[in-house]
């Protein structure tokens, strides 16, 4: 686990460095498309001149100065199945959005869906040395978590302190500099597969960046789509994507549990290209043009010209009603919302006190989704955009781009994890400076 | 892995690592300086240098410019054809075109205004000089001359002074310039001042007067007709002169027969009488 907090350390490192040259770019790992924006820190604090919030909701630290998109190749369910392939299409991605920005960029932000992320709830107690509440003893109480044996192969990506308690009073955001005996803390710790993230890391090396952070895109998608009162009260975020829907729970401004669930929206084109025998890129077409889950009598009267190109002119002119191309993708929908449904179950987004659920990805723009979600997951669903930030193209400001949007906002202000606190000198293992080394030696 | 067919009509909009790289690497703010000044600038050092390595195309480059330079400089606008001297007598108008030793037509730009004006403040009776090329090609003089306030006679002969004791020229007999007083003595020509105040003061002797002496470059004696000397002190000697003439208007002393009036200590002056009055006196005093 301390060779984790080391990289961890070296990438918190390797963002300051970023921030100080002012220039990152911001890479969003999707199975259908990758994201890349670039940003440039200007230096406005978090508030306005006249100390309000302003009409960026206080996101005007930095603007977005390079956009760029492309088709994803090579990444299946969030995961790099083909490493040239995706090298190939980051490259792709940061070399249109670094000739929009005009800039060179060396430190990159990534986040990616897959990797099957694992929450686990982590606590700890310790008793205080002196009256008050260091940041050391912060950092004594982080390490005082009982790490649970979360199998071989696998990192944490993230491990957020969530919730500090002192003596009997709970629910302490920040507790350094109050007095009190005995400090606990909830810390949230996700973890994925190790070797998604390696993947990751390599194609990234192999396009001469550094990185300078990972998140999961659940994380990050939530940051960006929930306004700031759901993430306060308690809130999921849905967010379909092409090969995966991510949920993410916050509470207290704090993300307290993550999943994926292994279906999205290519799993639907995939149903319609079965169904209708059309190549994929047709399925695809006819989806964004046509699709649908909710049925009407004038569905039955519409046609859709579902073409082809194989020559036969009876094969490439054949056409179906709008309701039976609903017919076929609502099944799949439908799945996808319930085993978003037994996640939450899972996760207890039962018990909290508030349960709006926000849709977002590039999947809720599927005509009466909404419906169907309040349906399946409860009354409180609404569809969420991602946040605006500045300089932000017109078109990347889609639900599609909420975690690439909510990466920026991560990237401007990120939250303090596990790692940012010092380790106490005396839980350093003793060949920690030589695994340091191998680390560098390794990464660089 | 290889893809078992080839898709030439798939194209890929991923750019080559190289092409990645050289974009990468043209976005730099270093290389596109370097690209927009430096490449141009190295062009352009490399293009001189190699201009100017040939020896012959260098000196071709010095002749071309020296040639330019003396046909401007060649040109009529910059010539100077005559020198013009003003307030200087003749002589030192000779003097000052020998010493100026400039062959006309010439360049003003080959004239050097300031050495030639040193050469002729060198000249003995030049006090100052004003150089300057007037338009119409005319080397404009004005000098202003010493004038001679005393004769000064040493053992070499007579020479005329300036107010300043600086030497102006000599003159063949004091006839020559009788209007001007006569010193003489050795650094005699360090006090002109005070000789001139001297003899301002010995205004009331009225032709009396026929010279000062310079003693031991200390002090003056006033020479006087029939051998009569003034012994001065060094302090104060105005005050001292003006102290005998008091004396001679009171009892008409240099009247008498008189051959020196020795002033050097002022609190006692001395009267040194000819050896015929001395005798006399005694005659008198053994009468009484």
């Amino acid at each position: 686990m301390t060779d984790l907090y080391q990289s961890q350390r070296a990438m918190r490192q390797m963002r300051q460095q970023a921030m100080q040259r002012g220039v990152i770019a911001i890479l969003d790992v999707g199975s259908s498309k990758i994201a890349c924006l670039v940003l440039r820190f200007d230096g406005t604090g978090r508030l306005s001149k006249d100390g309000t919030i302003g009409s960026m909701a206080g996101q005007s630290g930095f603007r977005v100065v390079g956009a760029a998109t492309t088709r994803s190749r090579g990444v299946q369910f969030g995961e790099i199945t083909a490493m040239q392939e995706t090298e190939r299409a980051i490259r792709t991605a940061l070399q249109a959005a670094q000739k929009m920005a005009d800039i060179r960029v060396d430190h990159v932000i990534a986040c990616f869906s897959g990797a099957g992320p694992r929450s686990y709830g982590l606590d700890a107690t310790i008793d205080l040395e002196g009256q008050m509440v260091t940041e050391a003893e912060v950092a004594r109480v982080l390490t005082a978590c009982d790490v649970p044996d979360y199998g071989v192969g696998r990192e944490v990506l993230h491990a957020q302190p969530v919730n500090f308690a002192l003596d009997h009073r709970s629910g302490l955001s920040d507790p350094r500099g109050q007095l009190g005996q005995a400090l606990s803390v909830d810390m949230h710790m996700l973890t994925v597969d190790a070797d998604a993230i390696q993947h990751l890391v390599h194609c990234i090396k192999r396009c001469d960046l550094e990185l300078a952070g990972i998140a999961s895109s659940a994380y990050v998608s939530g940051i960006s789509s929930l306004v700031e009162d759901e993430q306060e009260l308690g809130a999921a975020c849905i967010d379909l994507g092409g090969g995966t829907t991510s949920i993410s729970i916050f509470m207290k401004k704090h993300m307290i549990f993550a999943d994926t669930v292994k279906m999205g929206g290519d799993h639907i084109t995939a149903d319609i290209s079965m169904g209708l025998g059309v190549p994929m890129a047709n399925a695809e077409r006819i989806k964004t043009f046509y699709g649908g889950v909710h049925a009407t009598g004038m569905d039955d009267r519409e046609r859709i010209d579902i073409g082809g190109d194989t020559g036969d002119w009876e094969h490439d002119r054949r056409t179906v009603s709008r309701a039976e191309l609903i017919g076929i993708m609502r099944p799949r929908v439908e799945e996808i919302l319930e085993e978003v449904r037994i996640r939450l179950d899972a996760a207890g987004f039962d018990n909290l006190p508030s349960q709006q659920i926000v849709l977002t990805g590039g999947g809720n723009q599927i005509p009466g989704l909404d419906g169907l979600a309040s349906r399946i997951l409860g009354q409180q669903v609404r569809l969420g955009r991602p946040l605006r930030v500045h300089g932000l193209p017109q078109a990347a400001t889609g639900a599609g781009f909420a975690s690439a949007v909510g990466l920026a906002l991560f990237a401007a202000h990120p939250q303090d994890e596990w790692w940012d606190f010092e380790i106490p000198v005396d839980r350093y293992p003793a060949r920690s400076l030589k695994r340091a080394v191998k680390w560098f030696k390794d990464n660089w | 892995m290889r893809p078992l067919t080839n898709r030439p009509n798939r194209i890929d909009p991923a750019p080559s690592r190289m092409a990645y790289r050289l974009q990468r690497w043209m976005l730099t703010p270093g290389i596109r300086a370097g690209l927009r000044i430096g490449l141009p600038l190295g062009l352009l050092i490399i293009g001189v240098g190699t201009f100017l390595a040939d020896p012959a195309r260098r000196a071709n480059l010095v002749q071309t410019y020296a040639d330019i330079r003396a046909s401007i400089e060649a040109r009529p606008e910059f010539m100077v054809n005559l020198m013009a001297v003003d307030g200087a007598s003749e002589q030192l108008v000779n003097d000052i075109r020998n010493v100026a030793a400039i062959s006309f037509p010439i360049s003003s730009f080959d004239l050097d205004i300031e050495q030639i004006r040193s050469r002729v403040v060198a000249l003995d009776p030049v006090k100052q000089a004003n150089l300057r090329i007037r338009p119409g090609g005319i080397l404009q003089v004005d000098v202003i001359e010493r004038q001679p306030v005393v004769v000064w006679r040493t053992n070499e002969g007579l020479s005329l002074l300036d107010d300043s004791g600086v030497l102006i020229g000599t003159v063949a007999e004091r006839a020559a310039r009788s209007d001007l007083p006569l010193i003489a003595g050795v650094g005699a020509d360090d006090q002109v001042a005070e000789a001139l105040a001297l003899v301002a003061a010995a205004q009331p002797l009225k032709g009396r007067l026929r010279g000062l002496v310079r003693i031991g470059q200390r002090r003056w004696d006033m020479v006087l007709d029939r051998d009569q000397r003034i012994m001065l002190p060094s302090e104060k000697p105005v005050r001292a002169l003006e102290r005998v003439i008091a004396l001679d208007h009171a009892q008409d002393m240099l009247e008498r027969d008189v051959t020196a009036v020795d002033m050097r200590l002022t609190a006692r002056p001395t009267l040194r009488m000819t050896q015929a009055a001395v005798e006399h006196w005694w005659q008198i005093r053994k009468i009484n």
